[in-house]
């Protein structure tokens, strides 16, 4: 049933009722359009409960985000959103915080878009100390096309272009984007709204470069092509798998299938920015 | 002698130089307003960065230094979308890392400027030396069907105007302009002289509350105003095909709305961007058609022409995109032939052969670029051209 008619269905006190969090969203938009089960929901909502937490000023976040399913959620939000191309989003938002400081600056995006096509400038973006905030949704292949392996395929998972199984090592996000320079970094699943949100909230309001990496299922591609059962199957085995650990050597993070992984807060760690080094500069030419 | 930078009031760096066309276009810039610039070195386009790395902070500009071409117009369309004027400089190995995001900049109307100079190409070609061989690639280089404006000065001096001209001209369409320059005008040390005052060119901004506003609802010129990040407006910007609200909208009408009004804010409005110089075309039979460096190199086959008797003259195209058509089939109207001058092997040729509608011969004196033209090689044209037409 589509949705207005389905609302139209409610009793009147239900239809009154307004989502606590739904000043956020572009609710002429929704549906969204993402699969039943796809962790993108999750993750969207823990954002906008981060942003309840925070109580910024929604006219001083931008979001922008690259292509693909999770490149998606910056349309969905009622905030100075910029859909991008696909890897681009850090640059662009690079752009945006110089050009403005006083904005908050978040990148929402998928594995592919910002650590295939996008990797350099995820690398660089950290190792300049740039004060933006990444969130990284890793369902560990390419949604949007169909489920096409990416940088975080797991060797010998299958995808629509590994039909044999993937030949190729992945990344371990949380020590590259250590080993880049973030300055906070930290992973969590989507089984665990409350963890999310206060990852959003941390990495939102530090200093710097920070890095949150959300793994999450799809069940349409990953999912079904790797046997995972439905979402909830998936969501089962990050249970009973993850171990959490705050600290932890970012080394020690691979996510190997059927292995325990790590998920926790792995940097937290002051620096100074880009912004600063430059602005010090700026204020002492005379020029600010 | 000129005041030191260190000590103006101003930022504009009025009074009369002694600089080359990339430093003109870098001051061209400060003058014009922009205070962001993002680029990735590159021969011959280094110095444009390197002087703005230095220029900026010191007028409360941005400057950075990005990890490609690709970071780098990427940058400047975000400092754009935060309300600054904002540039980046290239050559040709990096004016193609460009491209896909180009397309971005047409399809989000973001208003932000270009500059290529120019060098001998295919691939890394010829690092140093110049080339107008990316002229067909400053038109259609991106995917899908638009309009930008694409400006190619011959002078340090016209680097300098040019470029605060590519500024305003960005922010009246809200599109990408490109600086087509070249290597050898990027490199040429002349007098420029830098007025006292620009005006800058202003935004156009919302007129209408944040509830009423639709971000992509043209005015009647069909340009539509800009709300930028943090200004209360909360717009969503996409490079997907969109309505007026800025969402996502699939359907063939939408796309071919969007798309021709894309073009058509560009294309109806010849007489605000069409920029081009003629010399003794009066009593012209033969006209020379070029632009950039090759423009200058024509005046001497000109000269030598006019000495052995044939009357020619120079059409200097200013703006190369969008194509002067009509100027230049009234000049066709005019002369018995055409010859033109190019540093590659015949991509404005093309255009001035369209424009042209078969009314008198076109003939081309290329060159694929590594050095400039000899005016005789140019003079050898004229003849010929006048040979064919007598
Ligand atoms: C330059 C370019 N190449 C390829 C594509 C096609 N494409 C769109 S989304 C995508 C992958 C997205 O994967 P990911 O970032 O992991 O996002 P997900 O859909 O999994 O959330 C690709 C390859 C594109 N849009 N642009
Ligand atoms: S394809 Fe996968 S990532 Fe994309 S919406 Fe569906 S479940 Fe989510
Ligand atoms: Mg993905």
């Amino acid at each position: 049933m589509p949705v207005k008619e389905k609302e139209k269905a409610l009793p009147e006190v239900v239809r009154e009722a307004r989502h606590p969090l739904e000043k956020w969203l572009r609710t002429d938009r929704l549906p969204h359009i993402w699969c039943s089960g796809c962790g993108l929901g999750t993750a969207l909502s823990a954002l906008l409960y981060a942003f309840e937490n925070l109580g910024w000023d929604p006219d001083s976040i931008a979001v922008v985000s690259g292509i693909g399913c999770a490149g998606r959620v910056a349309g969905y939000l009622k905030l100075d959103t910029y859909h991008t191309t696909h890897g681009r989003a850090i640059p662009f938002a690079t752009g945006l915080k110089l050009a403005k400081p006083d904005l908050h600056v978040i990148v929402f995006s998928g594995d592919g878009d910002l650590f295939a096509i996008g990797g350099n400038h995820f690398i660089h973006a950290a190792r300049r100390n740039m004060d933006i905030a990444v969130i990284c949704v890793n369902n560990f292949n390419y949604g949007m096309t169909g489920g096409q392996l990416g940088p975080t395929t797991p060797v010998g998972a299958r995808t629509t272009t590994s039909p044999f199984g993937n030949f190729e090592h992945p990344f371990n996000l949380v020590h590259l984007a250590a080993s880049a320079g973030a300055t906070y970094v930290a992973r969590c699943t989507t089984l665990d709204g409350r963890r999310l949100e206060k990852a959003f909230v941390e990495a939102l309001s530090h200093k710097g470069f920070t890095f949150v990496e959300v793994l999450s299922p799809c069940p349409t591609n990953y999912g079904r092509r790797n046997r995972l059962g439905e979402a909830l199957d998936e969501l089962r085995y990050y249970q009973e798998h993850m171990i959490i650990r705050h600290g932890a050597d970012p080394k020690d993070a691979d996510i190997v299938p059927g292995k325990p992984f790590l998920v926790g807060k792995f940097v937290d760690i002051e620096k100074p920015t880009y912004l600063e080094l430059y602005q010090e500069k700026v204020r002492e030419l005379g020029g600010g | 002698m000129s005041t030191p930078i260190t000590r103006r009031a101003s930022p504009i760096l009025s009074g009369v130089h002694f600089m080359n066309g990339d430093e003109a276009i870098a001051e061209g810039a400060i003058a014009a307003g922009c205070r962001f610039f993002a680029a990735y070195p590159i021969t011959p386009q280094s110095e444009i960065a390197e002087r703005l790395s230095w220029r900026l902070p010191r007028v409360g500009g941005m400057f950075i230094q990005m990890e490609d071409e690709i970071a780098a117009i990427a940058a400047i369309l975000g400092a754009s979308w935060a309300g600054m004027k904002s540039m980046t400089a290239t050559s040709g190995p990096g004016f193609s890392l460009m491209m896909e995001n180009l397309g971005l900049a047409v399809m989000t109307e973001t208003p932000c400027v270009i500059v290529n100079v120019q060098r001998g190409a295919p691939s890394t070609g010829l690092p140093t030396l110049v080339a107008q061989g990316d002229m067909m690639q400053a038109r259609w280089g991106s995917h899908g069907h638009y309009e930008i404006i694409a400006l190619c000065p011959a002078s340090p001096q016209e680097a300098f105007d040019l470029t605060v001209k590519a500024f305003a001209l960005s922010e009246r369409f809200r599109v990408p302009v490109l600086i087509m320059t070249d290597e050898v005008v990027g490199h040429m040390y002349e007098r420029v002289e830098i007025p006292p005052e620009v005006p800058e060119a202003p935004r156009r901004k919302p007129k209408v509350p944040p509830e009423e506003f639709l971000p992509y609802k043209p005015e009647p010129d069909l340009v539509p105003p800009m709300a930028c990040a943090g200004e209360g407006y909360r717009v969503h910007v996409t490079g997907l095909t969109h309505d007026e609200r800025g969402y996502p909208d699939m359907s063939p009408e939408a796309h071919d709305r969007l798309v021709r009004r894309l073009v058509d804010k560009v294309r109806l409005f010849p007489h605000e961007y069409t920029f081009y110089e003629e010399v003794q075309l009066e009593d012209a039979e033969i006209a020379v058609v070029s632009y950039g460096i090759s423009a200058r190199v024509s005046l001497g086959g000109i000269e030598l022409a006019r000495k052995a008797g044939i009357k020619a003259g120079l059409f200097r195209l200013i703006t190369a995109w969008p194509f002067p058509d009509e100027a230049i089939f009234r000049l066709a109207q005019r002369v018995k032939g055409i010859v033109v001058v190019e540093l590659n092997l015949g991509q404005m040729s093309r255009e001035v052969e369209r424009a042209v509608r078969g009314r008198v011969p076109v003939h081309g004196v290329f060159h694929a670029g590594g050095r400039i033209h000899t005016p005789e090689e140019v003079f050898q044209g004229i003849e010929e051209v006048y040979r064919q037409c007598r």
